[in-house]
């Protein structure tokens, strides 16, 4: 791939595309907190933050999605931006309060006879 | 973990399903059929930090990879939402399953019977893994008809092993490829509900 791994000093060479993640996320790989997978699950929450709150477009477009409980892997498809750009993005929210998420791995039992028969019922009145 | 809790509505629990499969053979096509959304599309880039920690795989941590998952979304009332994966076919982006396939309810094997040997390797792969799993025998036109048990041998899959003819275009035939799916794997890991 262009302006992989060698010259990052030589800009002319890379690939906007491939910088826009990291300049979105000024460079920042991980979340500040939590470690949202791509179905972690995010919910915008509390009064819309005014213009001073120091947030991205990036983070508005988040928030707007999230009005309705958005997984990491929806928001990236949406944003096209890769998912791990989005799990930086959220933990900044996260971080604000102005998101809630949750991690789905351990909040699915796969033993609970009940979320079966949920996803059961869900599938067959499609 | 929970991160925040309040007030608010809570957020509906997430389940994923992964369609597998050989090249071509209709993953994008039954993600589609039966999501509430078209196909969506998302790029992981991974490096050494979602990968296993064998030997093997330590080679491999140190690039980096962008895989691109195509996906659709169904909501289940408001509890639960589904989310099914196709997930890329090729060998070298086997690594990348173990994060997707961890705490998924289960895998959709498509077989093309075009290219039967091609779905062999994800059925080793969730055999080796333990993932609850159904084969959907996609019927292409002009592609060579099997019986069923036919192709159970050819791809020496046990008894116990739920596998279905399918026309994953089809919302309807989609939709009843999950549902088998969903009732194999609670038959084996479903705790009977007291009383
Ligand atoms: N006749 C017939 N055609 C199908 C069926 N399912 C998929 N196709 C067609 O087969 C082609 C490949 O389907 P895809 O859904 O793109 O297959 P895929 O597994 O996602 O392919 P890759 O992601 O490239 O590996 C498309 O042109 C589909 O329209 C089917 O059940 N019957
Ligand atoms: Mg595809």
């Amino acid at each position: 791939m262009r302006g992989g791994t060698d010259g990052p000093t030589d800009e002319h060479w890379v690939d906007p595309e491939i910088i826009r993640p990291y300049v979105v996320t000024r460079g920042r790989t991980q979340p500040a907190h939590g470690r949202f997978d791509l179905i972690s699950m995010a919910l915008a929450v509390g009064p819309p933050p005014g213009p001073d709150a120091g947030l991205d477009p990036e983070h508005l477009r988040i928030l707007q999605l999230c009005r309705e409980p958005k997984s990491v892997a929806e928001i990236a498809a949406y944003l096209d931006l890769p998912a791990g750009t989005i799990r930086v993005l959220l933990g900044d929210l996260f971080d604000r309060e102005l998101v809630s998420a949750q991690e789905p791995q351990s909040e699915v039992d796969m033993h609970d006879m009940k979320m079966y028969r949920a996803v059961l019922d869900g599938l067959r009145s499609l | 973990m929970v991160f925040a809790r309040s007030e608010r509505p809570r957020l509906p629990t997430a389940i994923k399903i992964l369609v597998a499969g050989g090249f071509g053979a209709g993953k994008t096509t039954m993600v589609g059929a039966v999501s509430e959304t078209r196909p969506l599309r998302t790029e992981e880039v991974l490096t050494d930090r979602g990968i296993g920690v064998d030997d093997l795989t330590s080679v491999e941590a140190k690039r980096t990879t962008t895989v691109a998952m195509d996906f659709g979304r169904i909501t289940l009332g408001n509890d639960y939402v589904l989310y099914l994966f196709g997930t890329p076919g090729q060998e070298r982006f086997w690594f990348v399953w173990d994060e997707l396939a961890e705490g998924s309810l289960g895998a959709v094997i498509l077989a093309d019977t075009r290219r039967l040997a091609d779905c062999f390797p994800s059925v080793d792969y969730f055999e080796r893994r333990g993932t609850p799993f159904v084969v959907a025998v996609n019927c292409f036109e002009g592609a060579p008809t099997f019986e069923l048990e036919e192709v159970r041998l050819a791809l020496q899959l046990s008894p116990s092993i739920p596998i279905i003819m399918c026309d994953a275009r089809k919302r309807e035939s989609s939709r009843e490829v999950l549902i088998t799916l969903v009732k194999h794997s609670a038959r084996l890991r479903a705790e009977p509900v007291g009383s």
